[in-house]
C-alpha cells in the first residue's frame, strides 16, 4: 500500500521508534526512565533483526539484553537509591558542545558512507541463514575455539566481578 | 742505510712519548738522559746517512714511509727526501739539538717541569725534522705548524707568569698570519700543478706562466716572514725571549727561524723564475737586517740584544736568497747556527751566574769569574763580527759578493748592518765582561762559572765557530767551495758569480776595513772612556729613545689591529653572543617549558572530557579518509 | 519473505543509533547512563553487522554478533561491579568526581 511493501513500512516504523528511544535514554533526567528507554530500543532492534530473518538472534538479543543486562542495571540503581533529585547534570555549555561534536561525527559519517553503491538486499525464500540450525554448524565448526574462549572470559568475568564486589575484610 | 731515514724522527718522537707519560715518574737523571740520547741517536744516524749521500752518485733519493692520504684526485704519500739539502740541516738539527739538550740538563736542573720541559724539545726536534725531510709541501706544513705549536709551548713554559704566556701568544698568533700565506701557496701549488711533490712541482714549474709562480713565490715568502721573523712579522721574537735560553738556543737561533730559509731553498726554481718574488725578498731581507740591527744598539737586555740580532741576521740570510746566492744562504744558516746557539748558551750561563739577571747594566766585570763562558762568548762575538778568518767572515762575505752583484744598493744596507752587528755585539760583550762589577753585592758572592755539562756544549760550538768557515772557502782563493758544491744538485737554475777577482778582493777587503774600525771604535767607546748605556729612559736623547722603544713597532700593531678587533669582538659578545645566540637557545627552552605547561592543561583526568578528545580524534581520521 | 531495503538505510540508521550513544556518553555525569550509551552504541553496530551478513548471505557476521553479545554481557558485569566500588568509596556516582589522574 501506498507504494511501499510491507517490509518497507515495517522498516519505516521500527526506526522511527528505535531513534526515538533511544533518544529519550539519552535526555531523560530519571535513570530508571532511561532503563526502561533502552530496554524498549533493544526491542525495536530486535524487530530489525526479525526483519532480517536473523531469528535466533532476535531471540538472544532479548534474553540476554532486555532480560539479563538491563536487569542487572537496574538492580544497581535500585541499589544505589538513584531518582531524579540526586541526578548530577553537565553544564549547558558541555552539553552543547557534546551535542555539536555529535553533529560533526554524524556529519563526517554520512559524507564517508555516501560513497557506498546502492546496494539491495536480497534473500532467497529457502534461505537458511538466521536459522538456528546453519548458526549452529558454523559456530561449531569455524568458530570453535573462540566459543570455548568466550566460556573462559565469561567465568574471568564473574570471578572479577566477585572479587569486585566484595567488601574489604578489616 | 738510506732507507732507515724513518729513524732520524723516530727517536725525538719516541724520547717525547716517554718523557711525555712518564717523566713525571722517571727522576731527573733518567728524563734528561732519555731526551738527550733520543737526539743523540738521530744524530748519529743523520750522520751516516750523510756520508753515503755524499759517497754515491745520485743526490736524491725519496723514501716512502706509508701511503697517506690516497683518494683518486689527490695522492699524497708520506715520503721523505733525501738529499744534499736536507742531510745538512738534519746534521744541524739534531747536532745542535743534542748539545743544546745537554746544557739543559744542566741549566732547567732546578725546574720542577724538567720532565716536561724535555718532553717540549724532542717533540720540536721531531717536527723540525719532519719539516726538512719531507718530500712535499703538506709534510713540510705539517713540520711547520708543529715546530710553531713547540715554540708557543715553550715560550709559556713558566706559564704561571702571565706576560710569558701574552709573549707565547703573540708568538703563535704571528706565526699563524704568516701560516695563512703559505697555506694559500700551497693551496694554489695544488691549484696549478695537480700535486704537491716538490719533484714532480720543481719538474713542471717553467710551465706555469710566470705571474702564477711569482704569487706562489709571494705566499709562501709570507709564511718565511711569519715563520723567520722577517719585517713586519718580526716582533714576535724579541719577546720570545721569555723562554728559557736553551729555548731561545735551539729554536729562535738555530733552528726554528731557518725553517723559512729552508723553505725558499728548496722552492729555489720558483724564486729563479720570478724575478719579481725574489726582489721583494731581497729588499725585505735587507730593510730587516738594518732595522733590526739598528734596535740592537741600544738595547740593554742581553737576551733581547741577541734576538734582534737573530733578526738582523735572518734578514741577511733572505737577501742572499733574494740575489739568487742560495748557497751562500745555507753557509750563513749553518755558521749563524754555530755561533749564535754559542751565544745565546754563553748568555744563559751569564744569567744563570747573575741568579737570573739580565739587564747588561748591572753587569760587569765577569771575564775573571766566568773564564770560560767570556772566552767561548768572545770567539762566538768575533766569528758574528765578520772577523777571518772565523766563520762569519766567509758566509757573510759571500752574500755581501753575491748582492754587490745585483745590487749596489742592497749592498750598503748589508754593509751599514753588517757594521752595528759589529757594534752592538761588541758593546754587549765589553759591558758585560770588562769594566768593573755593576751588580748588586748579593749577585757578586753568587758569580760562579757554569758546570761542565754547560761549558762543554759551548767550547764545542766555539771551535765549530772558529773551524766552520772552512766548510765554504771562496773560490777566488783557490780552495773548494765545498758547500757550493754539495748543494749544486739542489739549485735548479745557477747564476755563477761574474765578479772580477778584484772586485772580489776590494769588497772583501771593505768588510774586514768597517769591521775592524767598528770594533776599534766600540772599545774605545765602551772600554776606555767608560760610557754606560743610560739607567733610565729620560736619560736619553730623543732619537735614542725613539731605538730604545724599537722604533714603537708593537705599539703601532696595538693601536691599528690589535684595538679595532678587540673592539669589534666587543660588539660580537655583547650583541650577537648575548642576544641572539643566547636568546635562541634560551628561547627554545622557554618555548618548550610553555608549550609543556599549556599542554599539561589537557589532563583534566575528567572521564569525559577524555571521551571527548576520543570522539574528536575518531572524526578527524575518518575526515582524513573523507577527503581521500 | 524477501528484504528489499537497500543496505544504506541499515549503514545510516547504525550510524545515527552509534552518534546517539556517543553523545550519550559525552553528555551525561551519571556513570551507570554512560554505561548504558556505551550499550547502545554496541548495539548499533550489531544491527549492522546482522544487516551486512544478510546482504552477503554469509553467517559468520551472525556468529560475530553472538560473541558480541557475550562479551558486551561480561563487560557489564564486570563495569557494574567497578562502579559499586567506586560508590562505596565517594557515595556517588558522579564521573565528574573521578579527577584524581589531574596533571
Amino acid at each position: 500500500m501506498l507504494g511501499y511493501s510491507v517490509t518497507q513500512w515495517l522498516f519505516g516504523i521500527l526506526s522511527f521508534l528505535a531513534i526515538m528511544f533511544a533518544l529519550m535514554v539519552v535526555f531523560t533526567r530519571n535513570p530508571v526512565n532511561s532503563v526502561l528507554y533502552l530496554v524498549m530500543t533493544f526491542f525495536c532492534i530486535a524487530g530489525h533483526y526479525l526483519l532480517l530473518n536473523a531469528q535466533f538472534l532476535a531471540v538472544v538479543h532479548i534474553v540476554v539484553y532486555a532480560g539479563a543486562i538491563m536487569v542487572l542495571f537496574l538492580f544497581v540503581i535500585m541499589l544505589m537509591n538513584l531518582n531524579e533529585d540526586t541526578e548530577p547534570q553537565k553544564t549547558i555549555v558541555t552539553k552543547l558542545i557534546a551535542g555539536l561534536i555529535g553533529g560533526i561525527l554524524l556529519a563526517v559519517m554520512v559524507g564517508v558512507l555516501k560513497g557506498a553503491e546502492q546496494m539491495h538486499l536480497s534473500q532467497s525464500g529457502a534461505s537458511q541463514i538466521g536459522m538456528v540450525k546453519t548458526l549452529g554448524v558454523v559456530l561449531f565448526k569455524d568458530f570453535l575455539f573462540p566459543f570455548e574462549i568466550a566460556s573462559v572470559l565469561l567465568l574471568a568475568a564473574m570471578v572479577g566481578a566477585i572479587m569486585l564486589g566484595k567488601k574489604e575484610i578489616k | 742505510m738510506i732507507k732507515l731515514i724513518g729513524l732520524v724522527p723516530l727517536f725525538p718522537l719516541i724520547g717525547f712519548l716517554i718523557n711525555g707519560f712518564f717523566g713525571k715518574k722517571m727522576s731527573k737523571g733518567l728524563s734528561g738522559t732519555i731526551a738527550c740520547v733520543s737526539v743523540l741517536a738521530s744524530f748519529i744516524v743523520s750522520v751516516l746517512i750523510f756520508m753515503e749521500v755524499s759517497a754515491s752518485q745520485q743526490k736524491s733519493y725519496v723514501v716512502e714511509i706509508f701511503s697517506w692520504i690516497n683518494s683518486d684526485t689527490l695522492k699524497i704519500p708520506f715520503s721523505f727526501l733525501v738529499d744534499p739539502l736536507s742531510c745538512l740541516f738534519l746534521l744541524n738539527i739534531t747536532g745542535i739539538g743534542f748539545l743544546i739538550h745537554v746544557y739543559s740538563t744542566s741549566y732547567m736542573h732546578d725546574d720542577e717541569g724538567f720532565s716536561r720541559f724535555f718532553t717540549y724539545l724532542n717533540l720540536f726536534v721531531f717536527f723540525m725534522l719532519l719539516l726538512v725531510l719531507g718530500n712535499n709541501y703538506l709534510i713540510m706544513f705539517v713540520g711547520w705548524e708543529g715546530v710553531g705549536l713547540c715554540s708557543y709551548l715553550l715560550i709559556g713554559f713558566w706559564f704561571k707568569n702571565d706576560a710569558y704566556n701574552r709573549a707565547a701568544n703573540k708568538a703563535f698568533v704571528m706565526n699563524r698570519i704568516g701560516d695563512l700565506g703559505f697555506l694559500l701557496g700551497i693551496i694554489l701549488i695544488f691549484i696549478n700543478f695537480g700535486s704537491i711533490s716538490f719533484g714532480e712541482v720543481f719538474n713542471k714549474a717553467s710551465s706555469v706562466p710566470t705571474y702564477t709562480i711569482t704569487t706562489i713565490a709571494l705566499l709562501l715568502f709570507v709564511g718565511a716572514m711569519g715563520k723567520s721573523a722577517q719585517l713586519p712579522l718580526y716582533t714576535w721574537l724579541p719577546d720570545a725571549m721569555a723562554g728559557p735560553t736553551p729555548v731561545s738556543a735551539l729554536i729562535h737561533a738555530a733552528t726554528m727561524v731557518t725553517a723559512g730559509i729552508y723553505m725558499v731553498v728548496r722552492s729555489n726554481i720558483f724564486y729563479s723564475i720570478s724575478e719579481t718574488a725574489s726582489e721583494f725578498v731581497a729588499v725585505v731581507g735587507a730593510i730587516t737586517a738594518l732595522f733590526a740591527a739598528i734596535i740592537g744598539l741600544l738595547q740593554t737586555d742581553i737576551k733581547k740584544v741577541l734576538a734582534y740580532s737573530t733578526v738582523s741576521q735572518l734578514g741577511l740570510m733572505f737577501l742572499a736568497l733574494g740575489v739568487g746566492a742560495y748557497s751562500s744562504a745555507v753557509f750563513h744558516v749553518t755558521t749563524h747556527a754555530f755561533f749564535k746557539a754559542l751565544l745565546f748558551l754563553g748568555a744563559g750561563s751569564v744569567i744563570h751566574a747573575m741568579g737570573g739577571e739580565q739587564d747588561i747594566r748591572k753587569m760587569g766585570g765577569l771575564k775573571k769569574a766566568l773564564p770560560i763562558t767570556f772566552i767561548t762568548m768572545l770567539l762566538g762575538t768575533i766569528a758574528i763580527s765578520g772577523v777571518p778568518p772565523f766563520a762569519g767572515f766567509f758566509s757573510k762575505d759571500e752574500i755581501l759578493a753575491h748582492t754587490y752583484e745585483h745590487s749596489q744598493l742592497l749592498w750598503v744596507v748589508g754593509s751599514i748592518a753588517s757594521l752595528c752587528t759589529a757594534f752592538y755585539m761588541f758593546r754587549l760583550m765589553f759591558l758585560t765582561f770588562w769594566g768593573s762589577f755593576r751588580g748588586t753585592h748579593e749577585q757578586e758572592h753568587h758569580l760562579h762559572e757554569s758546570p761542565k755539562a754547560m761549558t762543554i756544549p759551548l767550547i764545542i760550538l766555539a771551535i765549530l765557530s772558529v773551524f766552520g768557515g772552512l766548510l765554504g772557502l771562496p773560490e777566488f782563493w783557490g780552495a773548494k767551495n765545498w758547500m757550493s758544491e754539495n748543494l749544486d744538485s739542489v739549485i735548479i737554475r745557477k747564476n755563477p758569480s761574474i765578479l772580477s777577482h778584484d772586485t772580489e778582493w776590494t769588497l772583501m777587503a771593505i768588510a774586514v776595513l768597517v769591521a775592524g774600525s767598528t770594533i776599534y771604535f766600540a772599545y774605545q767607546m765602551f772600554i776606555k772612556y767608560k760610557v754606560l748605556p743610560a739607567e733610565k729612559e729620560v736619560d736619553m736623547k730623543p732619537f735614542q729613545r725613539v731605538i730604545y722603544n724599537k722604533f714603537y713597532v708593537d705599539e703601532f700593531y696595538d693601536t691599528i689591529i690589535r684595538k679595532p678587533l678587540d673592539a669589534i669582538s666587543e660588539v660580537f659578545y655583547k650583541f650577537f653572543d648575548k642576544q641572539i645566540f643566547d636568546g635562541i637557545v634560551n628561547g627554545t627552552g622557554d618555548a618548550t617549558k610553555w608549550s609543556a605547561d599549556t599542554l599539561r592543561k589537557l589532563q583534566t583526568g575528567h572521564i569525559g572530557f577524555y571521551i571527548m578528545a576520543m570522539v574528536v580524534g575518531v572524526i578527524t581520521i575518518l575526515f582524513f579518509s573523507l577527503i581521500k | 519473505m524477501i528484504n528489499t531495503i537497500p543496505i544504506n538505510y541499515y549503514i545510516f540508521l547504525s550510524a545515527v543509533l552509534f552518534i546517539i550513544g556517543a553523545v550519550g556518553v559525552m553528555a551525561r555525569r551519571n556513570a551507570i547512563i554512560v554505561f548504558m550509551c556505551i550499550e547502545l552504541m554496541l548495539n548499533a553496530v550489531n544491527l549492522l553487522l546482522v544487516a551486512f551478513s544478510t546482504l552477503h548471505n554469509d553467517p559468520s557476521g551472525q556468529v560475530f554478533v553472538f560473541f558480541i553479545m557475550a562479551v558486551a554481557a561480561a563487560e557489564v558485569a564486570v563495569g557494574l561491579a567497578i562502579l559499586s566500588m567506586v560508590y562505596r568509596n565517594i557515595k556517588s556516582i558522579d564521573i565528574d568526581l573521578l579527577s584524581k589522574l589531574k596533571n
